[in-house]
């Protein structure tokens, strides 16, 4: 088989810069939990938590999970379609825009210039800098597919395509704004219909972002880790067809209770409560592809990583579903609950498969072993209990009090003052911030590894036979 | 293989066909029901070019991160903040400011709580106000000024109507200022204080009469929810002095119940009558104990 020249260059400097971005995500995230519980910790006006915690959730968002995507995606194009990418000059601007637009991002957040829409906060020139970036994007992964040398698009091809227009369609839709001066716009959209679309923007980012690019990850290294394909590629048909036509319904269901009309919020609940189908469509398909080989659980470190990724996103598919019902919502809504379960879509699901994928791939590009498969199993088990101490010490967090803000006493009136409540969450604060660090802990031995591996790893010609 | 698996052109347009339909119907259908004629409540009016200001500094600041804007039709939630939120009252929030997380209480509602001068204190040093409280603090705002040529340009934009002496009379006010005034127009554009109050039938009698066993109770009440104000010896601070308060026990308890409105004193009517009778006691009769 003769071998197209592959731009791995462009892969290798994705994953850098998004590990990079990663990693202060991660910091900024510990540093907002601290202040949470001591808030001396706000030095204003620029380090306040209502400044920093935008940049904690873009620079997460943004920097570490689409900068992973966007080596990801460029290393998948590349072999499912068996050629080059389509123009290595413009993935080579898109590199260079990409840290530019974090770097603008983080600094006019700091500076307090935001729309205040969450995940949708940057001001609009740097709206114009994203869209730029995800158009060269999107030409070039899509240019390579219809240049492809392979017939079949593998599932992984749809998810990326899918994810390419979702996205467009989402952030225009939503960015829509009136500019008063360089840094500053007023929305569109007013009041009711302006929550609507930041939702039905909010929630389908998740999908298009969060859920989509990661199962295109999920079924290109899965396979490519055990050896063995995907158990049923009609499974895989059904479950990418439905995920993309329910998912774009469900946005009202983080506006439950809310002015949205009472029908938009019913719809948002049904097909949220469908959703479990499809979702668990590839889960069901993930756990099917490892009959005969669940010894490699024990044996191989990366299907560690990605089947522990895709039961957190069974995890994550059940109890989205839940909250979206009217009746747990009431309940949960506002509270800590929220926060435990994001982290555990964002933690678990989406950062282990993307772990997993630069542990597969690192190696591969600067043709070494890994350098240690002993500190990767370490990486593994610090950032697993870091995460479910984080999800689980905020759903105890949330319900606690939800329940005390619901409690009434026997003439019908209010059982705890606001502070009451709050005050009964600083032991779970602390615990969550603590859970920060033992992540961080796992993040400082995973680029450990990787640091060595690229340093010090010894050759492998086997690996590159793999490739 | 089925065919669009290898036609990308195609099965793009498919793609955007499914997602087009949940989009189409869960977010441009509703522009037909909201903010229309039947959702406008006469009484909501747009922001001064104050209010405005100071709504853009509770953006700038990311206060929206930790409170929300939206009160939900739920007993509690109707207790703790007042009447739930209706589509009418958002209808000039451009973005709105729901909000999705509870760190701090819902806001949707405050205007009118809290006189001036308590929300000043609680931006300085918020823990002076609300011991424990985990907000950070915001003295700086009183140090930066309004720009009124820039507030002018934001009340064109968004055609909200103003006199030239309210931009005139911007000169001066620094983002405390602006930030308080936003704070106090918040969900009181529809009267609704009066509507709440609750007027008592027949006779209030205090259930404590003479039961001084109740006054640590009364004092612990009285140092969470009046101390700030009127200070931890009630001879007053925001708040008048109250040491040695001449009125009768269900006078004193209405007025801790419903509060008045207009004098900056909060309603405690959350906190339900056996609590408000224990403060009531506390304050009357301290000095007994």
């Amino acid at each position: 088989m003769d071998a197209p020249s592959y731009n791995m260059t462009i892969v290798r400097s994705f994953i850098f810069w998004s590990i990079l971005w990663g990693a202060v995500a991660i910091l900024v995230g510990i540093l907002i939990s601290f202040q949470m519980v001591m808030p001396e910790l706000n030095f204003p006006p620029l380090f306040t938590y209502g400044r920093l915690r935008p940049i904690h959730t873009n620079a997460g968002i943004f920097g570490w999970a689409i900068g992973s995507f966007f080596a990801t995606y460029y290393y998948m194009v590349q072999r499912l379609c068996r050629r080059p990418i389509w123009s290595n000059g413009l993935a080579r601007f898109q590199l260079w825009f990409f840290n530019a637009t974090i770097i603008a991002a983080a600094v006019t957040l700091l500076l307090g210039y935001t729309t205040s829409k969450e995940y949708h906060e940057l001001e609009w020139p740097i709206d114009i800098m994203v869209v730029i970036l995800w158009v060269v994007f999107t030409i070039n992964i899509f240019m390579t597919v219809v240049k492809r040398r392979e017939e079949q698009m593998y599932v992984s091809l749809w998810f990326m395509l899918a994810s390419l227009v979702g996205v467009a369609v989402l952030y225009l839709v939503n960015a829509a704004e009136v500019p008063v001066s360089l840094f500053k716009s007023y929305s569109a959209y007013a009041g009711t219909n302006d929550a609507n679309v930041q939702w039905w923007y909010g929630h389908n980012a998740v999908a298009m972002v969060l859920t989509f690019p990661p199962l295109a990850v999920f079924y290109y290294f899965l396979p490519k880790s055990t050896g063995v394909p995907i158990y049923s590629h009609r499974l895989s048909i059904v479950a990418f067809w439905s995920i993309i036509f329910m998912y774009l319904w469900t946005g009202a269901h983080h506006l439950l209770w809310t002015p949205v009309p009472d029908w938009v919020q019913t719809l948002a609940m049904a097909f949220s409560i469908m959703l479990i189908a499809p979702s668990w469509g590839s889960v069901v398909n993930g756990y099917l592809s490892m009959n005969g080989q669940w010894h490699q659980m024990r044996e191989n470190y990366l299907v560690k990583f990605l089947i522990l990724g895709i039961t957190f996103y069974g995890l994550q598919t059940l109890q989205g579903p839940s909250q979206a019902v009217r009746t747990f919502s009431a309940y949960i809504h506002y509270t800590d609950w929220v926060p435990g379960h994001v982290h555990m879509g964002t933690l678990g699901w989406v950062s282990l498969v993307l772990f997993a994928a630069i542990y597969y791939l690192v190696p591969r590009i600067y043709d070494r072993q890994l350098y240690s498969v002993p500190l990767a199993n370490l990486h593994f088990w610090l950032v697993l209990i870091g995460q479910l101490i984080y999800s689980i010490s905020m759903w105890i967090a949330g319900l606690q009090q939800a329940g005390m803000w619901h409690s009434t006493g026997p003439d019908g009136s209010l059982s705890y003052s606001f502070m009451e409540t709050l005050i009964e969450m600083y032991p779970y604060w602390w615990a969550r911030a603590f859970s920060g660090v033992i992540y961080l802990l796992g993040m400082v031995a995973f680029i450990y590894n990787l640091f060595m591996t690229v340093r010090r790893g010894k050759t492998s010609a086997s690996t590159l036979q793999n490739a | 293989m089925i065919f669009w698996e290898k036609k990308p052109v195609v099965f793009l347009l498919l793609a955007v066909a499914a997602i087009m339909v949940g989009t189409f119907v869960t977010m441009v259908l509703p522009f037909a029901w909201v903010n229309t004629e039947k959702d406008r409540i006469e009484s909501v009016k747009p922001y001064t070019p104050l209010q405005l200001a100071g709504r853009d500094i509770y953006i700038r600041e990311g206060c929206n991160n930790c409170h929300t804007q939206t009160v939900r039709p739920l007993v509690a939630e109707v207790l703790r903040y007042g009447p739930y939120s209706k589509s009418g009252e958002f209808v000039y929030d451009r973005p709105h400011l729901w909000g999705s997380r509870r760190t701090g209480p819902d806001l949707a509602r405050v205007g009118g709580k809290y006189p001036d001068a308590w929300h000043v204190q609680h931006m300085i040093n918020p823990r002076s106000m609300v011991p424990r409280s985990n907000m950070p603090a915001y003295a700086f705002l009183a140090e930066y000024a309004i720009d009124p040529g820039y507030t002018r340009k934001k009340m064109d934009v968004l055609g909200f109507p103003y006199g030239e002496e309210q931009i005139q009379a911007l000169s001066g006010k620094t983002d405390m200022d602006a930030i308080v005034a936003y704070l106090q127009k918040l969900g009181s554009d529809i009267g609704w204080r009066e509507a709440a109050r609750t007027r008592f039938a027949g006779e209030l009698k205090n259930p404590y009469q003479d039961d001084s066993s109740i006054i640590p109770q009364g004092q612990a009440l009285y140092t969470e929810h009046c101390a700030a104000c009127h200070g931890e010896d009630l001879t007053g601070d925001i708040g008048p002095d109250i040491h040695d308060i001449d009125m009768s026990d269900a006078d004193l308890y209405e007025i801790l119940f419903n509060g008045i409105p207009d004098g900056g004193m909060p309603a405690f009517s959350q906190l339900g009558p056996d609590r408000v009778w224990k403060t009531v006691n506390f304050v009357k009769y301290y000095k007994r104990h």
